[in-house]
């Protein structure tokens, strides 16, 4: 592990801890709805302020909380075209597959590659400390899972 | 020293909870549209109702002990109170609430003649009973509520109400209603009190911020307690001209807070444990952790394991799964179980993780070491 993904994923680690303190919160604009404010954003009053956290230009996470759910988005390192291509289709492929992830959102927001939503039901069913390693797990293995696929083609094209 | 009980196989997480007069009975919502009662039966509980009236997620109840009444409100915009009937059965009568969002929390006054209702209408509804219409009636305070109110509390006095609400602020109101009582007396936060007029309004915190997430009057009424969502604790004291003390924590937010006695305040939250704080002549400070429980000792070649997933996750513990607290999810309430507010022997906290523990304060008291529950 090199010397700056330590801290960089300790960063993140602690900052999830802090933001995924959900409670159940019903709608005040709707009623007898219960939204994610994060993604409705109505109540200006019950989002909190955004964290990007980043280890350089291109790798970086956003950290959006509010009081019933938060979203993170991660930007992937993306050296050369054929990384850019490769990390938009395995991201592509996993957004399709959505709903099998739970936590995943079906879009990234705009300027990174893969968003998490978390809401405060996944908060009661999952531990939270498993919820923030499963993000922080992803986070290592992306990098790890696209080089693997760069060399795959590599030896394809030989 | 402390109690873990779990009723049958709910395993969804507990929204809040009551007890009765005498203890023997808990109401509860498993995080659903049902109130569940369960009777103790030595170490087993046994369901004796299920209060099936709300079509949304209960958020409040609240037992009234002397009346044996319950009140319960939920997301629907409804609140119900039950009372027994002859052959024990609860029996709901509706209440007018006339508010067009969630209802949040709900509390008896000590009275019991009246109850509030904290809304997502950004107003609270203070209800009693009208006995010409045989209903039960509401008249609202809306102003200057900013936002959802989360959490209520009664000065025991019965006139005095604080309301905690995402607006940042606590907010003590007047909640007179001439119709069924007398003119009240003063008190250390003001005289003059028609329904509605606010006695004193607090910002949680000087740079803006921080959800308040429950509010508790001491047992003498001087004093108002506070958590809120940037992990303070706070303490407005009437009687220093509501001077406001607030303290910082290392823990993640707060969700719940009770006094115990008149000068030691327990509260719990996010970080799974409940935290004892005391309040002595304006100084607010922490006293000690109730959950005592150690770290699990893992097993053989630690240091490397250790090393291991502090490189391959960036954190220290990588096998163990549950926490080390006995909650394993947050603490979402607190109540006292034994004694009243100005003596607590017992508390009882329930949580997400579906577990009601009840915490005996004096071998708590006797087992960690310097601590003294005043």
């Amino acid at each position: 592990m090199s010397a700056t993904l330590k801290p960089y994923l300790s960063a993140v680690r602690h900052t999830l801890m802090a933001a995924m303190c959900l409670d159940n919160f019903s709608s005040q604009v709707v009623e007898r709805h219960n939204k994610p404010e994060v993604e409705v954003r109505t109540s200006k009053e019950l989002l909190l302020n955004p964290v990007v956290i980043s280890r350089n230009e291109k790798e970086k996470v956003l950290i959006e909380s509010s009081v019933n759910s938060i979203r993170i988005s991660i930007s992937v390192k993306q050296a050369d075209e054929i990384e850019k291509i490769l990390c938009k289709k395995f991201m592509r492929f996993m957004m399709m597959r959505a709903e099998n992830f739970i936590v995943l959102r079906r879009k990234p927001i705009e300027g990174y590659d893969i968003s998490f939503l978390i809401t405060n039901n996944h908060t009661e069913q999952m531990y939270k400390h498993k919820l923030v390693d499963f993000v922080i797990h992803f986070m290592e293995e992306i990098d790890k899972e696209i080089s693997e696929m760069k060399l795959a083609l590599d030896v394809l094209l030989q | 020293m402390t109690e873990q009980h779990r009723f049958g196989n709910n395993i969804n997480p507990i929204t809040c909870h009551a007890w009765n007069k005498d203890k023997t009975q808990i109401a509860f919502s498993p995080n659903n549209h049902e109130v569940h009662i369960y009777k103790r039966l030595g170490n087993e509980w046994k369901l004796l109702d299920t209060l099936n009236q709300h079509d949304l997620r209960v958020m409040g109840i609240d037992w009234a002990p002397n009346t044996n009444r319950i009140v319960t409100c939920a997301a629907d915009r409804n609140a119900y109170v039950w009372s027994q009937d002859k052959d024990g059965k609860w029996k709901p009568t509706l209440v007018l609430l006339r508010i067009n969002r969630a209802a949040t929390c709900v509390k008896w006054s000590p009275d019991e003649n009246k109850f509030a209702v904290g809304s997502g209408a950004r107003l609270i509804s203070v209800c009693y009973f009208e006995s010409e219409n045989d209903w039960w009636v509401s008249k609202h305070i809306k102003k200057p509520i900013r936002s959802t109110v989360t959490c209520l509390d009664w000065h025991p006095n019965n006139i005095l109400l604080a309301a905690g609400s995402t607006d940042f602020k606590v907010r003590i109101f007047s909640a007179y209603i001439k119709d069924i009582e007398n003119a009240p007396e003063a008190t250390q936060w003001g005289s003059k009190m028609p329904l509605g007029q606010l006695m004193g309004e607090f910002v949680n915190s000087s740079a803006g911020g921080g959800w308040v997430h429950n509010v508790s009057f001491s047992p003498d009424g001087n004093k108002l307690c506070w958590v809120s969502h940037d992990s303070s604790v706070n303490v407005a004291d009437a009687t220093k001209g509501n001077a406001v003390y607030k303290l910082n924590s290392e823990f993640l937010p707060f969700l719940s807070c009770t006094w115990i006695s008149n000068k030691s305040i327990v509260v719990a939250g996010h970080s799974c444990i409940p935290i004892l704080y005391g309040y002595n002549n304006s100084q607010l400070n922490f006293i000690a952790k109730l959950d005592a429980s150690q770290k699990k000792e893992s097993g053989g070649l630690s240091a490397m394991r250790m090393f291991h997933s502090l490189d391959k996750q960036a954190r220290t513990e990588n096998s163990d799964t549950n926490l080390d607290s006995i909650h394993q999810n947050a603490i979402t309430c607190v109540c006292i179980y034994i004694g009243n507010k100005q003596k607590a022997a017992k508390i009882s906290t329930s949580g997400a993780d579906g577990q009601l523990v009840i915490w005996d304060l004096n071998s708590l008291e006797k087992s960690i070491q310097n601590l003294r529950i005043e």
